[in-house]
């Protein structure tokens, strides 16, 4: 019988481990899955993990799809990882981002076709503003009236959704477009594109956007006193309080700051690798990004890494259902395992087991 | 006359990694008698007490019960046996009346008719007036209790255990639970009574076991003993009382005016017109059973709760509507009842609490980044100047022992150099050296001029080192009265008394 002891403390080295311990547990659990479907386990996890990154004929292709799927991951995580520790849900980054992108896409569009230097940074102002403003709707429900940030940020990325297909569909079509729904393709406006800054590494203003958010996040949490003021809202909301932490005021702030970086992320989204407004824009960054925040333990470090490897499971995934036929359902259900382990190896980190004989009869 | 022994423990012994909780503890209790448990936190009677009661299983050693081999393996064998234990932390549920919460505790509860009669029945008996139909919610800590001890006499008990039990009661309560004590004492009972309030034991105990560090370092009758000597026989060291500070006082510091406020709490209490005033160099003790607005005022002057601009001043200023940093800049320092959890973060680090309340007054943060070179410096002076012993300041706040937490809690506020002073329960729950250590340290911090509000259920520490008295009653402040020259009956009148007494006098009539 195995039973549980709570730490005095929480346990550094389980801390820092679990997440590794999770991953190993997701390839025994997900490789005995992909011998049932009738696969060579071995092979699948090559697949899904090895290939993408080394394999002679892909990975020309696959690698810098790691960085171009990581960094809205990693961006959007990066914000709600900090109303997270402080009990603040923001569930909604999903509609922060479709938002973000419309607002930063129809300021470009706006200034098509002018040329200049200033277009791109004016987008990038228009998207954060945009992801923002949407955040801010749940945020003061919230603070206002008690209503449920986490019901109302969730519902509204389905409003966010109808949004994005009217402007598909609407305000911002392509009029050169021949009636097909879609905004004009930034690929075809340089000054309102976000390009590939260094040729086959998928590197774009959003990963240094991203490698930013990690690094800032970073000092905010260890050195900054609203970091600290997170943290103790999170752990022990009557310290707060006494510590002088007006809970209204963080949850504008954590939401503003989740709200922008959604945007942002939104923004360089569609004005580099998307292209453009398109009725499937909402690609559920939005929603990973949630998975890829806990995966990381909240810890922008761990994001980082997090987000690296969550991109790595999609682009190993996609590679996996092409190379051996594996059904999409399958991927999905390993990428469940991860996120699954990951909770159930946590427990470690506050609990020590203990491994307790069958009693014996006195 | 020697009476027949109830229970006996041979050579108890139980450890915990790191620690011997209780080491070759050996002790009698005979039937009838009350029988005193004595000793500092951490000294063992918890772990001893919860061996008794079948919480934890020990490492070596027996027990006998009544002559038979005793060895519980749960609470609800050792209680088959006729054990039962009042625990200083009532289990009940606010939201359910007397008779509902007493059944929650019973491996077979009968019928809820039958049960009131029963409880009815037991509380004529014993002189403890409830009524089995009210909300838990709506009684005082003292008849809470009372659920507690009922629900334990309704298994007929050979021996009970009660771990603290007046901490939370008045004067008058007090002296109601000591007749009912007595009274199960005379038809045999025995009592296991957990204290370290030493008069108490003095009047109502017939012996008494001292423990040191997990051992039996005693045993006496401690009517025999002054409580100065029991005291020095627990910590092991001479003891000094505080010197009290005789330096006049100045010009008023904290003035509170006709503050009423609602509790933020569903079950709390509002303050109802509260109006005080504290000099500089003055300590005011405010008097009060647990529950009757002493969270609400301590978070109405920290800050945690607003108010009218004018019905908190600090030196004169207005400071009802500002926050908890805006009146640390003002001089007041506040220091909550809970330890872990309010008046500290219990996974942070003594570092990163000392910078919770001490950052505004210790200029601990510039252009909003944290001094963590400072910070810890701050931590590591708290640790020194008021004898925290920790293994680092780098340890979890829920690492610490509570005595030791609340030393740092209490240093971390009076080593800020604050005008005004709150504390809440400054010694709840903290041994009696470190009691010690923490009252002499509130009354320098008057001496040295701030203004002091403690805000506490024990009376003797009240007396000790209070200037001036006023009580606590639903919300509402009696005027302060000075404390030389008061007596405990004075005092337990100005609490409002007994809850319930008028019922038991209509009993006794």
């Amino acid at each position: 019988m195995i039973t549980l002891e709570r730490r005095p403390g929480p346990s550094r080295f389980w801390t820092a481990v679990t997440p590794l311990l999770a991953v190993v547990l997701t390839m025994v659990a997900g490789g005995a899955m992909f011998a049932i479907l009738g696969k060579d386990p071995v092979v699948a996890i090559r697949t899904i993990f090895w290939d993408p990154l080394f394999h002679p004929d892909f990975a020309a292709y696959s690698r810098p799809q790691l960085l171009v799927k990581a960094a809205p991951l990693i961006l959007i995580a990066i914000g709600l990882s900090l109303g997270f520790r402080a009990g603040i849900w923001n569930i909604g980054a999903e509609g922060q981002y479709i938002l973000g992108a419309i607002c930063g896409a129809a300021v470009g569009l706006g200034f098509y076709p002018t040329e200049a230097w200033y277009v791109f940074p004016l987008m990038v102002l228009a998207g954060g503003l945009g992801g923002w403003l949407w955040a801010m709707i749940p945020a003061l429900l919230r603070t206002r009236f008690n209503s449920s940030e986490i019901l109302v940020s969730l519902l509204l990325v389905y409003v966010a959704q109808s949004i994005l297909s009217s402007m598909a569909l609407g305000a911002l079509r392509n009029p050169e477009g021949g009636g097909f729904p879609g905004s004009r393709n930034f690929a075809s406006y340089p000054s309102g594109a976000n390009p590939e800054l260094v040729a086959g590494t998928g590197l774009h203003w959003g990963v240094a956007a991203a490698c930013i958010a990690v690094i800032a996040a970073f000092v905010l949490l260890q050195r900054h006193i609203l970091g600290f003021q997170i943290r103790l809202a999170g752990e022990a909301p009557k310290a707060a309080r006494f510590a002088g932490v007006a809970p209204d005021r963080l949850v504008v702030l954590c939401f503003g700051i989740s709200g922008t970086l959604a945007g942002l992320a939104g923004l360089f989204e569609v004005a580099g690798p998307a292209g453009q407004i398109s009725i499937d824009f909402g690609s559920g960054y939005g929603f990973t990004a949630i998975i890829v925040a806990f995966l990381g333990r909240l810890n922008p470090i761990g994001i980082l890494l997090a987000g690296l490897l969550m991109a790595l499971t999609y682009i190993g995934g996609e590679l996996a259902q092409f190379m051996l036929g594996l059904p999409s359902a399958a991927i999905q259900a390993f990428q469940g395992m991860l996120l699954f382990f990951l909770l159930a190896v946590d427990l470690l980190s506050n609990y020590r087991p203990r491994f307790v004989g069958p009693r014996r009869p006195a | 006359m020697t009476r027949p022994a109830l229970l006996t423990a041979e050579g108890l012994t139980k450890a915990y990694p790191g620690v011997v909780a209780n080491s070759d503890v050996s002790f009698a209790i005979a039937e009838g008698e009350v029988h005193a448990l004595l000793g500092e936190n951490g000294a063992g009677k918890s772990t001893l007490v919860k061996m008794i009661y079948g919480l934890v299983k020990p490492d070596a050693g027996a027990m006998t019960l009544r002559g038979a081999p005793f060895a519980p393996s749960k609470p609800s064998a050792a209680r088959a046996r006729g054990v039962a234990m009042v625990f200083q932390h009532f289990s009940l549920f606010e939201a359910l009346n007397v008779a509902e919460n007493v059944a929650l505790g019973m491996e077979k509860p009968p019928r809820m008719g039958e049960l009131a009669g029963r409880i009815r029945t037991v509380s004529r008996d014993y002189g403890l007036p409830l009524d089995p139909d009210r909300l838990v919610g709506d009684l005082s800590a003292g008849e809470r209790q009372r659920v507690e001890i009922i629900r334990c006499l309704l298994q007929d008990p050979k021996l009970l255990i009660m771990d603290e039990p007046t901490s939370v009661l008045t004067p008058q309560e007090v002296d109601i639970l000591f007749q009912t004590l007595r009274q199960l004492a005379r038809k045999g009972t025995a009592i296991l009574y957990i204290s370290h309030k030493l008069e108490e034991i003095r009047s109502l105990c017939d012996t008494a076991t001292i423990l040191r560090r997990g051992k039996v370092v005693a045993s006496c009758t401690p009517r025999q003993k002054s409580a100065r000597e029991l005291a020095e026989l627990m910590v092991g060291k001479v003891l000094n009382a505080p010197a009290r500070s005789e330096a006049p006082k100045g010009a008023v510091a904290l003035e509170v005016a006709n503050l009423s406020l609602r509790s933020p709490g569903a079950f709390g209490t509002a303050l109802k017109g509260v109006s005080l005033a504290v000099r500089k160099g003055e300590i005011l003790g405010i008097a009060g059973v647990a529950g009757n607005g002493q969270d609400e005022l301590l978070l109405a002057l920290s800050g945690e709760l607003r108010s009218a601009r004018d019905a908190v001043r600090i030196d004169g200023a207005g400071m009802g509507d500002r926050g908890p940093n805006a009146r640390r800049r003002a001089g007041l320092v506040a220091a909550p009842e809970e330890r872990l959890g309010h008046a500290a973060a219990p996974d942070m680090s003594l570092t990163e609490n000392a910078l919770l309340s001490g950052a505004v007054r210790q200029a601990l943060v510039r252009r909003g980044f944290i001094d963590w070179r400072a910070t810890r410096a701050f931590a590591e002076g708290i640790v020194r100047d008021y004898d925290v012993r920790t293994p680092g300041v780098g340890v979890a706040a829920r690492a610490l022992s509570g005595g030791n937490l609340q030393k740092f809690v209490v240093g971390r506020e009076l080593s800020q150099d604050p005008g005004v002073v709150v504390v809440n329960q400054p010694t709840w729950g903290v041994d009696a050296s470190a009691a010690a250590a923490i009252r002499q340290a509130l009354i320098d911090r008057a001496a040295a001029g701030a203004a002091v509000v403690v805000i506490s259920q024990d009376l003797d520490e009240l007396i000790e080192i209070a200037d001036r008295f006023a009580a606590l009653n639903g919300g509402r402040l009696s005027a302060s009265r000075p404390t030389r020259g008061l007596s405990v009956d004075e005092i337990g009148l100005m609490m409002g008394g007994a809850h319930g007494m008028e019922a038991a006098h209509l009993d006794h009539a």
